[in-house]
């Protein structure tokens, strides 16, 4: 069932740092003139020595986060996901994903969570973008609790990881001391007729979904799909074979997305099963609230249990 | 300035230091057949300065915490790095014949996962000077003694990102950054100046707040002391605009339009054949690879 939120996903964030960097000198945290948006600013006035704010310039920042991993630093870098991935797309690449050095990526304001920045600001790529890069952790946190779990694993496990995020509150779906492994879908509910499969704000809305599907006699699945690379295809398999008919649900392009994601994974492995996509279908971002969003581009509750049963007939 | 810094052996010493690069690195290009020997030949003597004399390593421990860092930001000119890799010994000479080979260690852009002694991986222009900067950040923020080397081309100057680095290195006063800015007047479609006006990159760049240089790029001795001068000025990152020639040292090349990447004609084949000659008689038999 989902609770309200306890606190804003930039909280999190923060406090996650801050709590790091009081066990670890190393840890550096790097800002591109969002430190306001995202609130950094708090980790710099605690540990000024880790912390940089680049200026307006996320190419550089990438490149430096790259030039302190070369000296054992473990950076973590954050701007808008629309910057992160596609600005300093190369950067990411080259000097980091190629280089085989680690830091963490936090891509904040997913998709239509930029509401009314708009389709300049609205990131619909970026997660096709960072699975391509063959050693980079791609996730989105689906709340509170799981967005500190991953922050605390990225540090643990070393790497390039992506994370991306809204930056404020969302429902909350998973108890304090619900744990996360990469790799490893969440069954967030269980169901024998349909499979939701869904990340980051979707997964509460494919919940909401769910339950409206239950109140007609329609028993879906709902499965956290948080670790988009590497992806726990064992899930969707098992999934496929369960329900027979499979729905992704993301805020993101469909292609490149989850959605291709899944659809690789059915392919390849011969299920012939129900499938939909529901996320952005060749569409830019645009204006809005974030329900106005959600009806626009088909991912709110009500739209997703309609597709639901017109999957299943 | 102090001249004597350096005595005339020294000063040889590091001139046969370049001529082995240079050398090594035209007898590993030729047996490729085709690569980068402009851009590669105008920083020879700036490698010989850096592994000869100025950083802080050891070639039998790259990894060596305390060591200088070098990062080769214009990246295609990996061909001269690698021979100067080899002769400080980072690897065998031999080596150098696998130079962009099948499954090769040595590939045609530096990769610090393939090649000992490569800090950075670097070929897409204007990315190492930013980490070289990441690398300042940190000796800055742990206190150390130890300095970071780049070496930018002027070609590579077209990108943005050159220029977000610039005024985060100055910003920050990264004095423990050295900049290196091979001024060699040409990039790949043709004369720095034709492809997009650079104007007085020194007047720029103090205008950036660095502490700027400009010296003959051809001497080992004038780069030398730039080195030693820069080291002098505290608060900023450095820059030493070394004015060389695309394909530095090489009388043939260096008057080709076209120098940037070359594959040799057959006539070209026989220069070439016939300046590696002359530059083994002139190193005294000692052909290394």
């Amino acid at each position: 069932m989902l609770k309200p939120a306890i606190c804003e996903m930039r909280k999190v964030y923060v406090d996650t740092l801050i709590e790091l960097a009081k066990r670890d000198k190393n840890i550096v945290v790097l800002e591109a003139d969002l430190a306001g948006a995202i609130g950094t600013k708090r980790f710099g006035e605690i540990y000024p020595n880790q912390y940089i704010n680049c200026g307006i310039m996320e190419a550089n920042m990438v490149g430096v986060a790259a030039g302190l991993s070369l000296t054992g630093k473990h950076s973590f870098i954050h701007t808008f996901s629309s910057f992160a991935a596609r600005r300093a797309f190369d950067q990411i690449f080259m000097s980091l994903a190629y280089a085989g050095l680690d830091a963490v990526m936090l891509g904040s304001d997913a998709g239509i969570t930029s509401e009314h920045n708009g389709g300049t600001h609205m990131s619909f790529e970026d997660i096709g973008l960072m699975r391509m890069l063959p050693n980079c952790i791609v996730t989105e946190a689906s709340d509170e609790v799981m967005l500190k779990k991953l922050l605390l694993k990225a540090y643990e496990k070393g790497g390039l990881w992506y994370i991306r995020t809204s930056r404020k509150k969302v429902p909350r779906i998973y108890d304090l001391d619900e744990n996360f492994e990469i790799g490893t879908a969440k069954v967030v509910k269980d169901g024998n007729d349909v499979a939701i499969l869904a990340y980051g704000i979707s997964v509460a809305d494919a919940y909401e979904g769910a339950m409206l599907l239950e109140t007609e006699g329609i028993r879906a699945a709902v499965i956290d799909m948080f670790s988009i690379q590497p992806l726990d295809f064992q899930m969707i398999l098992h999934y496929a074979d369960k329900t027979g008919a499979i729905v992704t649900v993301e805020n993101h392009q469909i292609a490149g997305g989850l959605g291709s994601a899944t659809a690789e994974v059915l392919a390849e492995n011969k299920k012939a099963v129900k499938f939909t996509r529901l996320g952005i279908k060749g569409r830019y971002g645009q204006t809005g609230t974030i329900d106005y969003l959600k009806k626009d581009y088909g991912i709110d509750k009500y739209s997703i249990a309609d597709q639901v049963k017109k999957l299943l007939g | 300035m102090n001249t004597q810094i350096m005595d005339k052996q020294e000063i040889r010493s590091l001139e046969l230091f370049a001529k082995k690069i240079r050398l090594n690195m035209i007898k590993s290009l030729f047996n490729l057949g085709f690569g980068h020997y402009g851009g590669s030949l105008s920083i020879v003597e700036t490698l010989a300065v850096l592994y000869g004399k100025v950083m802080h390593i050891d070639p039998q421990n790259p990894n060596l915490v305390e060591r200088d860092y070098f990062i080769l930001s214009k990246g295609h000119a990996g061909p001269a790095y690698y021979a100067a890799l080899a002769l400080t010994g980072y690897f065998n000479l031999d080596r150098l014949y696998t130079l962009n080979q099948f499954g090769t260690k040595l590939p045609s852009h530096p990769d610090r996962r393939l090649t000992p002694g490569v800090d950075m991986t670097t070929g897409s222009l204007g990315q190492g000077i930013s980490a070289a900067c990441g690398v300042a950040k940190s000796f800055q923020m742990d206190r150390t003694k130890q300095y970071v080397y780049c070496i930018v081309g002027d070609g590579e100057l077209n990108e943005g990102q050159c220029w977000e680095a610039f005024q985060f290195a100055a910003h920050n006063k990264l004095d423990h950054l050295i900049v290196f800015l091979d001024e060699n007047k040409k990039q790949l479609d043709g004369p720095t100046h034709e492809v997009c006006q650079t104007y007085d990159y020194a007047e720029k760049l103090r205008a950036f707040g660095f502490d700027t240089q400009k010296v003959d790029g051809k001497s080992v001795e004038k780069i030398v002391m730039a080195v030693e001068e820069a080291k002098k000025t505290t608060g900023k990152p450095h820059i030493i605009i070394l004015d060389t020639v695309k394909g530095q040292g090489f009388p043939y090349l260096e008057q080709k339009e076209d120098n940037h990447h070359v594959r040799p004609t057959e006539n070209e084949k026989e220069i070439i054949r016939q300046f590696i000659e002359e530059l083994e008689q002139k190193i005294g038999g000692d052909k290394d690879a």
